[in-house]
């Protein structure tokens, strides 16, 4: 394993990763009938719904405090107090997430003091649960402020008492489709549970038949209350700091049994969710899933033929590129470059953990890096695939390899919000799509228009 | 809808106002009209102030205006983002805004997002240093004409100079440097950042190559961004009647176009709102006079066509824009029928822009359909009402914010393209030089009209009124679609466009009808939700 700290630039050139607050205002809309709220300038919210709009093609409501020059010099809190008030007349929440911007980071407005005192001047009556994470855009990534709102959800909702059945889970940052078979799986265990966040239902929603002011699913605030009175609690994701590990939370301060497993992608990590959650409702993993797996397995035989030995350049997310990595190698490809704009400092290490021992030395990581890092690794080590979002098209473009589109952001096909990526399912699709590109891709290149592969 | 608009919105307004706290609801209050095209008679609209915090805003910030609008199509410039990383992520090649390089040597940087993606240890100790590394790098692999870095918030806080760096950087590299104080919080909308825009390439880039094209008829045209290929279709057409465009701010264009901008004779305005500010300096400083244009719309186009011919008054290009739109014009009325028999009497409301809420409205009634409610994003009132209304404009704190330059005539450049008497010859038979109407001249009585229109409101109109389509950007789009409504994006065209010019109008005609003649919407509710008798029959 070769880690590679980034080329010694000040220009980032093409970033590969997004800004703190996006990740926050992701996990607030996951929350049933919460609106987020940032505050600092209106451009923040802005450009963050478009952007979560773009991929999701569903509608997001995020609220901004709507900074002016004297904000700036004054403090913000005059505006927060009155974007709340706002936001409370015309959407009634049941929960407002409210996550701070390099702006009123910059200039240090204490927002838990600002909501202390909105609290006290609003008065308890219809007054929703308000939530704050600090998401300045020049600390982390939107992964970060992603795991901060959830860990900053539990740690002023969640409250512990007489244990109960529920199990709860913190899934990461992954899609809609992700979440929705979390839940069957959840389900299908005879599990009651939390899944925090839930915008299964929220950011891929159904068509409506009457008019909804905010998008109806998401996690109930009434079970994020009860979260310490969990029987257990599940973080996916390996790279996911301690601090920011809402599961290790759950443990040290309300006893809850904590699991901290990596994003279900392939089958060794599947199989550790399936048995962790076959111990925690206590009956065999459903039959359904076991022949999911069984079909896996079988295409995996029929088609390790076409993937030995083949490299894959992935980037993203720390977890999701240490999924993809460890099912990439499970089937006989060489993660060959392992980029993340992030800097989790964790990849490395967790990748030696799961790869074999015999792949040692093929594998690049790289984390903190740009696209610009990541097309002088793909000079070098030239795979034969991309895996990750749409942004590394001009990679793919440039150097004609195919380019599997996964994670987030995916701006130039649609469906982004309805990949699979998880579970013996998910990984399937994953799969077939890996190898009909390397298949295409060979057709493509053949002299001959070959209909039979 | 109700033949008497005027009381059936005024309700809506009531109702939409309703649910705002008292003071909210006296600001926004200001912002809805109920719409009288009489200029005497004609309401004053609230525009250009602060959005309420927590009222969800189509606006975005004065970063996003200055980069992401004006300055970002440019292709061979290099655009710095001097700040955190989100401000510069989320507006890499956002708009669809294209470009064609001339050849294979030309630059394409649009495809780049460069930023010096600042840390906490910049925010305490000052980010400049970093900056001047970051641009030194950037000139070394892209050996680009120029640079520009833009501020974002924090910059601006912790007292980074930008200018300073440029300058420094201009001196150090030969290559023109230039910076932007756009900090998002400096205005009350993208509005402000293009007002930054105009003045820094007007300051910095226009006037600095003096090379006169020989042609006969030299215009810019100032406000077309390309999106969609816009700015290709109008440059065809042009081509064709024999105008030579100098320059495009800044749809498909180039550094060098810029700086030989003030060789051209006549400036036509496209979007009033985000580059009037350089029509209006070009005219002070190089005599240079500018007129508004429409090339949205196959009438506003060859009216758009006609009044250029009219300033030039050259019987040679008046003949030959005629025989430009002779031939263009039966193909487009072709189509224009075609749709028009489906799309007749249909209700539209466009929500968007500073200028495409009303240029719209002219491809819609080509159609036969009818625009009941509109709005701008970040318009100021003269976009409304006129600019008859610039004298009576209140400047707040936040428009005395962004610099006003103090213009003088070039004493080199400055060359007047009329006399005095064709001047007065041309007005004379009705020819308006540097005006704009407004869109509420052209807009019905009794239609409604909204500034700034909020995310909720715009639900409520929606849930109210169900028009045939709703045109808005890619963040109402898909609550718009959730309600049954079709709705077409006029920031980004979805994937489609150009609608610009001839051509343009044909693809729009399509869409159009494509998009309120759709079936999907018959589907939306299942058989048995319709008639659930007619499923207990079959059970039984």
């Amino acid at each position: 394993m070769n880690a590679h700290e980034p080329y010694a630039r000040e220009v980032t050139i093409n970033a590969c990763k997004l800004c703190n607050p996006l990740g926050a205002s992701l996990v607030f809309r996951g929350i049933e009938g919460a609106v987020p709220l940032l505050h600092g300038s209106q451009g923040c919210a802005t450009y963050i719904r478009r952007y979560l709009i773009s991929h999701f093609k569903e509608p997001v409501d995020i609220a901004s405090s709507n900074f002016s020059e004297s904000s700036t010099i004054f403090g913000g809190g005059a505006n927060l107090k009155q974007a709340l008030q706002n936001v409370i007349s015309q959407y009634r929440p049941a929960l407002i997430g409210i996550a701070t911007t390099c702006l009123s980071e910059t200039i240090g407005d204490d927002v838990r003091l600002i909501l202390d005192e909105f609290k006290r001047e609003y008065g308890a009556p219809g007054r929703p649960v308000l939530v704050t994470v600090s998401t300045p855009s020049y600390q982390g990534s939107h992964i970060d402020g992603f795991h901060d709102a959830v860990q900053a959800v539990i740690q002023q909702v969640a409250s512990g008492g007489p244990k109960k059945s529920m199990v709860t889970i913190f899934p990461g940052m992954v899609s809609a489709a992700d979440l929705r078979l979390l839940k069957e799986i959840l389900i299908d265990f005879g599990l009651d549970f939390l899944m925090l966040p839930d915008y299964s239902e929220t950011m891929d929603g159904v068509i409506w038949d009457t008019y909804q002011i905010i998008a109806p699913g998401g996690a109930p605030v009434s079970k994020i209350r009860a979260a310490g009175r969990s029987k257990a609690a599940l973080q996916l994701g390996r790279c996911i700091r301690r601090q920011q590990n809402a599961a290790e939370y759950l443990a040290e301060r309300f006893g809850v049994e904590g699991y901290t497993l990596g994003l279900p992608v392939g089958i060794k990590e599947t199989d550790r969710l399936m048995q962790t959650l076959a111990i925690l409702a206590g009956r065999d993993i459903p039959r359904k899933y076991q022949e999911e797996r069984g079909r896996l397995i079988d295409a995996y035989v029929d088609a390790h033929k076409y993937l030995y030995g083949k490299k894959a350049a992935v980037y993203g997310e720390p977890d999701l590129v240490l999924g993809m990595a460890s099912f990439l190698a499970e089937v006989g490809m060489v993660p060959a470059i392992c980029a993340t704009g992030s800097k989790s400092g964790k990849l490395a290490e967790e990748l030696r953990k799961l790869l074999p021992e015999s792949e040692e030395g093929m594998t690049e990581v790289a984390e903190g890096v740009d696209f610009e890092d990541i097309r002088m690794l793909i000079e070098r080590v030239r795979p034969d695939v991309l895996i990750g979002n749409s942004k590394g098209y001009p990679l793919a473009r440039r150097y004609g390899i195919p380019l599997i589109r996964v994670g987030f952001p995916i701006h130039d096909r649609i469906g982004g919000p309805r990949l699979l990526h998880m579970g013996y399912r998910g990984t399937q699709q994953l799969f077939d799509r890996i190898v009909n590109a390397l298949i295409r891709a060979r057709q493509d290149q053949s002299p001959i228009g070959w209909s039979y592969i | 809808m109700s033949e008497n608009l005027a009381e059936v919105f005024a309700t809506t307004r009531e109702k939409l106002l309703k649910v705002y706290p008292t003071k909210a609801a006296r600001k926004r209050a200001k912002h809805m009209v109920i719409n009288d095209p009489n200029p005497e008679t004609m309401p004053e609209i609230e525009a250009n102030v602060r959005t309420i915090p927590g009222i969800i805003t189509q606006r975005g910030c004065t970063y996003a205006g200055c980069k992401g609008v004006v300055v970002g199509p440019i292709r061979d410039i290099v655009n710095i983002t001097h700040g955190p990383i989100g401000c510069g992520f989320y507006s890499w090649l956002t708009r669809r805004n294209q470009t064609k390089p001339i050849d294979d040597n030309d630059y394409n940087l649009m495809n780049y997002c460069f930023s010096t993606d600042m840390q906490e240890d910049d925010i305490v100790f000052g980010g400049e240093k970093k900056l001047r590394q970051a641009v030194r790098e950037a000139y070394e692999i892209f050996k680009p004409k120029a640079i520009g870095i833009f501020a974002t918030c924090p910059v601006g806080l912790i007292g980074d100079d930008v200018h300073a760096v440029a300058r420094e950087m201009k001196e150090e590299l030969g290559i023109n440097v230039f910076g932007f104080s756009c900090e998002g919080y400096k205005g009350v909308s993208q509005s402000a950042g293009h007002h930054i825009a105009n003045n820094q390439l007007f300051k910095h880039v226009i006037g600095l190559d003096d090379t006169v094209r020989d042609s006969k008829y030299k215009i810019n045209l100032l406000g077309e961004y390309n999106i969609g290929g816009d700015a290709f279709e109008i440059e065809r057409i042009l081509e064709k009647c024999g105008i030579d465009l100098i320059a495009t701010f800044s749809g498909n264009s180039s550094y060098d176009y810029f700086a030989n901008a003030h060789t051209a004779d006549l400036n036509c305005v496209m979007c009033h709102r985000s580059i009037n500010y350089v029509a209006d300096m070009m005219e002070v400083k190089y005599g240079i006079p500018w007129i508004k244009v429409n090339f949205i719309g196959a009438e506003s186009t060859a009216k758009s066509l006609r009044k250029i011919a009219k300033y030039f008054g050259d019987p040679e290009l008046t003949e030959r824009v005629e025989a430009v739109i002779a031939e263009e014009m039966p193909e487009v009325e072709k189509h224009r029928a075609e749709a028009r028999s489906r799309c007749e009497g249909k209700t539209v409301m466009l929500f968007v822009g500073g200028s495409r809420a009303h240029h719209y409205q002219d491809l819609f009634s080509e159609l036969g359909m009818k625009t009941v409610a509109a709005g701008y994003e970040f318009a100021h009132r003269d976009d409304y009402e006129g600019r008859r209304v610039l004298p009576k404009i209140k400047i707040d704190a936040d428009s005395r914010n962004i610099e006003e330059l103090t213009v003088e005539p070039d004493p080199e450049r400055y060359r007047f393209r009329k006399t005095e008497a064709e001047v007065a010859e041309l007005k004379a038979q009705g020819f308006e030089f540097s005006d704009y109407e407004g869109m509420m001249a052209q807009m019905a009585k009794g239609t409604l009209v909204i500034d700034d229109i909020s995310h909720y409101e715009m639900e409520k109109l929606i849930a109210y009124h169900k028009p045939d389509i709703f045109c808005a950007g890619i963040k109402e789009k898909y609550v718009i679609q959730k309600m049954g409504v079709p709705c077409k994006q006029l920031h980004s065209y979805d994937y489609s466009g150009p609608y610009a010019g001839f051509r343009g109008a044909v693809n729009f005609y399509h869409d159009i009808d494509r998009l309120v003649n759709s079936k999907i919407w018959n589907y939306i509710q299942a058989p048995w939700q319709k008639s659930p008798e007619l499923i207990a029959t079959y059970v039984k």
